[in-house]
């Protein structure tokens, strides 16, 4: 070590100004972080149609409302799929950090049959309500329902899609640095859906069968 | 227990979701655990608050939306690992700097609507001015 580093270590001997000169961040971070940012920007998208289906909430124009449309048995069980497979997409997280082939692939597995038994609750009640007469056109709230929790479904269908690459990726090239950070990105997504979902049943189905 | 990342994380910063590593699976299959838990057990709250009768009927849309933050927070702690830890600053910077523009949007939405349908004319008085 020169002096001069070392006059510089030992003024700061508790590393508060990083003494070490790390140098730039690892790809790994770098690569998570811009994912983060990008969920970030889509957690903002959604705030928009959040903010509209606020809006138009009593705008029903003579349809039904929420209160009469909503089955919320129906959303509880969509939920708890949603959050168990947010439970085991974790599961594949410590799988894949521990290079266990087996394990990853069976909670892979699980959250891609989680996810789409929450598609298919989610299918079956618009298909429910276009056919009582309540689909997108009806009413601007029900413009508004359709966008919001459509949104959120597209994302699933794409995330799950996204998991069955994953699952292929990991079969074919094993635990890789690059597929490593692909499965990063992919936990972050599946996990902000579930916190998204969590504002989806708050406001519009909560809050939106109170009004 | 190591994640395997180590080599490469000799930096101070933490990637978004990645666990700051000290027990073995064990300890991180029951981190896990607990966050399923809670939040198994706020959903339950809401969905249980939002159908009764018990409480003051005004209280219920305030105690769901805070039942809904905090089950936010749960999911960020326990699931995408987003600590108040140095390693990761960077992460929380960027979060709260999304939530302002997410407060900013509905927030700000919700108050110009209001005012306006408030000031606007009724919109039958509107069409006949315009006859």
């Amino acid at each position: 070590m020169t002096d001069a580093t070392m006059t510089y270590t030992l003024s700061d001997p508790h590393h508060v100004r990083a003494a070490e000169h790390a140098g730039p961040a690892s790809k790994r971070i770098v690569t998570a972080y811009g994912f983060w940012i990008f969920i970030l920007s889509d957690m903002v998208m959604f705030s928009a149609f959040f903010a509209t289906y606020a809006v138009l909430l009593g705008q029903t124009a003579g349809g039904p409302s929420g209160a009469e449309l909503f089955d919320l048995r129906n959303v509880a069980i969509e939920t708890g799929f949603l959050l168990a497979s947010s439970f085991t997409c974790g599961l594949a997280t410590i799988a894949a950090d521990a290079r266990n082939k087996f394990s990853f692939q069976i909670a892979m597995a699980v959250t891609c049959v989680f996810g789409l038994a929450f598609l298919t609750i989610e299918a079956r009640e618009f298909a429910s309500l276009v056919a009582r007469g309540a689909g997108p056109t009806r009413s601007a709230f029900l413009s508004a329902f359709f966008t919001l929790v459509g949104c959120h479904g597209l994302h699933v269908s794409a995330g799950i899609l996204w998991l069955l690459t994953m699952m292929a990726q990991v079969y074919a090239k094993g635990f890789r640095a690059d597929i490593q950070r692909r499965l990063l990105c992919f936990a972050l997504f599946w996990h902000a859906l579930d916190i998204i979902w969590i504002a989806v049943f708050t406001v519009v189905y909560l809050l939106g069968s109170a009004v | 227990m190591t994640n395997g990342h180590e080599g490469i994380d000799r930096n101070i910063d933490i990637a978004p979701g990645d666990e700051h590593l000290e027990g073995g699976i064990g300890e991180r299959v029951l981190g896990y655990l607990v966050g399923l838990g809670l939040a198994i057990l706020l959903t339950a709250t809401s969905f249980f608050v939002a159908g009764t009768d018990l409480v003051w009927q005004p209280s219920i849309p305030v105690a769901l939306v805070v039942l809904a933050i905090a089950q936010m927070g749960v999911h960020l702690v326990f699931f995408l690992h987003i600590t108040t830890g140095a390693d990761n600053a960077n992460n929380v910077l960027a979060l709260a700097f999304g939530m302002l523009i997410v407060l900013l949007v509905i927030g700000g939405s919700l108050w110009i609507m209001a005012n306006l349908n408030q000031n606007m004319m009724p919109m039958d008085q509107l069409m006949q001015m315009q006859r």
